[in-house]
């Protein structure tokens, strides 16, 4: 039996898909959907191939979208998505994730939800507001978002979560209780004597290895990190790259020590790739040693960013890698990085870029 | 007891913007029920449409920051009460990029 490959892409106005078979050369673009609503996350349930899209509309709040036909009919749901009469409301629904059919939703103000009905109504995991640093959570500059949810995939127990600006969160016990996970990573934008706090990193994006529970890669503003122990201690693995900063990181489905980054210039300057080059970033050591990957990439006046949950890779062999640019490009790459194409150019900015793979 | 005030309430017209009636089929821009004020007529929208209310109500609980509701032809509030036969408009602000 044949499989296609769907690339879910969320945008500044409508979620679309990129679909083609296994050999990723010629893609077909469907979209907009969800009413043009600014779609910061899609993302599908490998099981039943339902796809839902997280969501934010300036007039109408925060939702969930839903389509169980693979992009061709969709609806939406935000019942029980909110917070208590007098707490401030929930803007946007900014990250999501799917474990044995529960749908995690990562929302702004950061917060957790959850749903076991496929999105229909929503429950909050309150045990993260209850957390002794909740007062002192400050917004990085999207707003305090919860963007990044990494699910256990064997112990329902296990969660992290990235918050801009709180930093790094766990809870082995499904959500009742969460402790920090920040130490070994650095905030730059501290006073000196303060850059290594419990708490208050602005982590950009929060990936698992495959196979390999423990080990965690992490973009942070401030450097690029990775733990063997969950999240206990993180190490710099900054090193051989063209720069500290960037939005997001990618795990490879197989080799838990290859990785996939997009460095830009800085935080100061633009936030675009540097020098006006686009690359993709790979190691295939666990981040001791970087290869910057370019053939097919603009490599002249590329002025982009790249966002935190923008790339992504397929389940394939050999791994698929995708990007959606700021400009609202979207590259693709069938061979783990090596080379790229232009599959899809001139859409809204791009906010996130997921995988699914279905048989047809 | 509050089915019983509804039904007691005066007539009003609630006009919809297209923007708003495309996320829950089958909802028309004119909708005939029966509420005493802003807030009652939001929670007869919702019963009609299940989730409709949240679109236009945000948690505080308040109309929603870019979503203006209009009554008699001054922008109203959830608590400003509707006299029978009037027309409540739902607008949508001007926002976005």
């Amino acid at each position: 039996m044949g499989q296609r490959i769907l690339v879910l892409v969320g945008t500044k106005k409508g979620a679309f898909i990129a679909e083609s078979d296994t050999a990723r050369r010629s893609w077909r673009l469907r979209g907009p959907f969800c009413e043009t609503w600014p779609i910061n996350h899609v993302v599908a349930d490998p099981e039943s191939g339902t796809i839902y899209g997280a969501g934010g509309n300036e007039w109408f709040g925060p939702a969930v979208w839903k389509s169980t036909d693979l992009g061709e009919t969709w609806t939406h749901s935000s019942d029980g998505l909110a917070y208590a009469e007098g707490q401030e409301p929930i803007k946007a629904v900014w990250s999501l994730g799917v474990r044995d059919g529960r749908v995690y939703a990562g929302v702004q103000p950061a917060g957790l939800f959850h749903s076991d009905d496929q999105g229909q109504s929503w429950t909050h995991v309150e045990g993260l507001q209850r957390h002794p640093t909740r007062p002192e959570w400050s917004p990085g500059g999207a707003g305090l978002i919860l963007h990044s949810l990494v699910l256990h995939p064997d112990d329902p127990g296990k969660i992290w979560v990235g918050i801009s600006a709180a930093g790094v969160f766990h809870t082995a016990d499904g959500g009742e209780t969460w402790e920090t996970r920040n130490r070994g990573t650095r905030a730059d934008f501290m006073p000196e004597d303060q850059r290594y706090p419990e708490f208050g990193q602005c982590v950009h994006c929060l990936v698992m290895a495959p196979g390999r529970t423990e080990r965690l890669y992490q973009q942070n503003h401030c450097g690029m990190y990775r733990s063997d122990d969950g999240g206990r201690r993180w190490d710099s693995i900054e090193a051989g790259l063209p720069s500290s900063f960037g939005f997001p990181a990618a795990a490879h489905p197989r080799d838990a020590d290859t990785l996939f980054l997009l460095p830009l210039n800085g935080d100061i300057k633009g936030r675009f790739v540097p020098d006006g080059k686009a690359a993709v970033w790979r190691t295939r050591d666990g981040g001791a040693s970087w290869q910057d990957l370019r053939r097919g990439l603009p490599q002249e006046n590329a002025f982009f960013g790249v966002l935190r949950q923008a790339m992504a890779t397929d389940r394939l062999d050999p791994a698929g890698v995708y990007f959606g640019s700021s400009g609202g490009a979207l590259f693709a790459s069938a061979d783990e990085g090596e080379n790229w194409d232009c599959v899809a150019q001139h859409l809204p900015s791009i906010l996130s870029v997921e995988t699914l793979v279905v048989d047809r | 007891m509050a089915e019983l005030r509804t039904q007691q309430a005066p007539a009003v017209l609630v006009r919809l913007p297209t923007v708003l009636t495309i996320l829950f089929p089958g909802a028309p821009p004119r909708v005939e029920l029966r509420a005493g004020t802003v807030a009652e007529a939001i929670d007869g929208l919702n019963q009609r449409w299940p989730g409709m209310g949240d679109r236009i109500r945000d948690s505080s609980p308040a109309i929603r920051r870019h979503i203006n509701i209009f009554v008699d032809g001054r922008k109203a509030r959830l608590e400003t009460k509707l006299e029978p036969g009037v027309q409540m408009f739902v607008l949508t602000a001007i926002s976005g990029g």
